[in-house]
């Protein structure tokens, strides 16, 4: 059996526009939530996200380039730019067309449809863009990617909300794993910090407003915890076949060893504990990895009444007795929720745990809460050697998407 | 300014070209402007000269001279019939 083994990070998101800063900010317990910019939020319930701060697109693409990127298709270029230069591939060296790509997006070109209703029904104007439809499309950062390095393998794009990138990594694990590809780069891109979307976010009532504290507003499994925060950018890792990347003496992150996706098939967005602790089985059997093994969890962690329970109730409906000893923590208390580009974003920090031997914690912790009473990592970094680790994430539609990396 | 500096004021813009590259007998193969590339500049052309090109015209503006040629024509309200007939006669545009 193929095994496939993750040779590239790449990360371009609030606490870093690579994976070292981002990676270092997680472990100083730092938060990348502050008050918008990109518009004037005055009139808004919700007036803070975790923004790439201070982002000018100038700096990375020429401007013919950038007339057909939309925000969400730049990050996943950014990311998907330092997954493949950290890899130390030689694409001059490789079959093209055995390297392909997937990449997830909850929202697709967010800002480009966004300025285009304010167009259409706000300004009355009766032409739109011609590039609306090529910068909003979901499959637009896929596109963009295969077309910056001439990647010709199997390519497609995830939308499942919340799970977007960790159903994009899972399939592109399995491109890998099933032998139809021997590279992938996957993750995910979003880039959903418009009015617009705010606005609708702000409709569904379960985002913390932070009270004036813009980065203690996100505080998954704390007693006080007042919803979630929205993030935006971009996670991409490259996956490679075990042996491909042996032959080549590639750096070796650690092993993809298990992905793991159902469906609630309940409520549309209420979590249930059977849908998710299904997927994490399936991880861990594909991985033949028994519960025990398991130290760390990434939780999805979003902070709000109904998931952090949840989760927890699913972790100890998997783990048993060992839920108690294996450390959950939830990076979104600092990088945000950043949607159909979480799960990369989140599977790049517990890559690095596993590397590092560091895991990030659980920042803005303050209150234990008697229904969430596991190991979460309150604020403090921890030392500890991890071997194997889960990510998990649930999405809005039931759909969850759970990761399983092992230390080789 | 006239009809012709105006294009290529809106060309050189559009395809982010150093001024001066434009030049009146240009064509859009010599400029690299492809499909997508030339419908983003009648959109622009459309914006600028208030204007609606019809489709069947757009079709047929493969240079600076034939797009100064049917915008003149267009914006002094003359019949455009025959370029409507003659793009129909063309090769329809590759857009997709």
């Amino acid at each position: 059996m193929r095994r496939v083994v993750i040779t590239g990070l790449g990360v371009f998101a609030s606490l870093g526009r690579d994976t070292k800063t981002f990676f270092s900010n997680l472990v100083a317990g730092r938060s990348g939530v502050r008050r918008i910019t990109q518009f004037d939020p005055s009139g808004l319930s919700v007036q803070i996200a975790a923004e790439v701060p201070d982002y000018n697109p100038a700096d990375y693409f020429p401007p013919k380039r950038l007339d057909l990127l939309d925000r969400f298709t730049q990050f996943a270029l950014l990311a998907a730019k330092e997954a493949l230069e950290s890899s130390g591939l030689d694409l001059a060296q490789e079959d093209t067309t055995r390297f392909g790509v997937v990449m997830g997006s909850g929202m697709g070109g967010a800002q480009t449809l966004d300025s285009g209703y304010w167009n259409l029904y706000g300004k009355q104007l009766t032409r739109l863009h011609p590039f609306t439809i090529p910068k909003i499309m979901h499959n637009a950062a896929t596109s963009q990617i295969c077309m910056e390095y001439g990647l010709r393998g199997p390519a497609s794009a995830t939308v499942t909300a919340c799970s977007s990138a960790g159903h994009a990594i899972g399939e592109a694990f399995h491109l890998i794993k099933y032998g139809l590809a021997d590279l992938m780069l996957a993750g995910g891109s979003e880039a959903p910090i418009t009015y617009g979307m705010l606005r609708c976010w702000e409709s569904v009532r379960v985002m913390a407003t932070g009270d004036g504290d813009a980065s203690r507003a996100c505080r998954p499994f704390s007693a006080d915890r007042q919803g979630m925060v929205i993030g935006e950018g971009a996670g991409v890792l490259l996956l490679e076949e075990l042996e491909h990347a042996r032959r080549r003496g590639a750096k070796v992150y650690g092993e993809l060893a298990g992905f793991g996706m159902s469906s609630d098939a309940g409520h549309i967005t209420q979590p249930t504990v059977e849908g998710p602790a299904r997927a994490i089985r399936m991880a861990l059997e594909e991985a033949g990895v028994s519960p025990e093994e398991v130290d760390y969890i990434n939780a999805h962690g979003t902070g709000t009444r109904l998931n952090d329970p949840t989760e927890t109730q699913v972790i100890k409906a998997v783990f048993g007795d060992h839920a108690r000893k294996l450390a959950i923590s939830s990076t979104k208390s600092m990088h945000g929720h950043v949607m159909g580009a979480t799960g990369a974003v989140e599977l790049v920090a517990t890559v690095k745990a596993i590397e590092q031997g560091v895991i990030p914690p659980t920042a803005n912790y303050t209150q234990p809460d008697p229904e969430c009473d596991l190991d979460y990592v309150p604020n403090q970094a921890r030392q500890a050697a991890v071997r194997v680790a889960v990510s998990n994430s649930f999405a809005f539609g039931g759909l969850n998407a759970v990761l399983l990396v092992r230390a080789l | 300014m006239n009809v012709e500096e105006k294009v290529i004021e809106i060309i050189t813009r559009e395809q982010h070209l150093p001024p001066g590259v434009v030049k009146p007998d240009s064509t859009f193969a010599e400029l690299g402007i492809d499909s997508l590339d030339g419908v983003n500049i009648l959109f622009a052309l459309e914006e600028e000269f208030k204007i609606d090109i019809p489709d069947s015209v757009a079709q047929n503006m493969k240079s600076v001279r034939q797009v100064v040629d049917s915008l003149t024509r267009v914006l002094q309200g003359k019949d455009i019939s025959d370029l409507v007939e003659m793009a129909k006669q063309g090769t329809p545009a590759a857009t997709s």
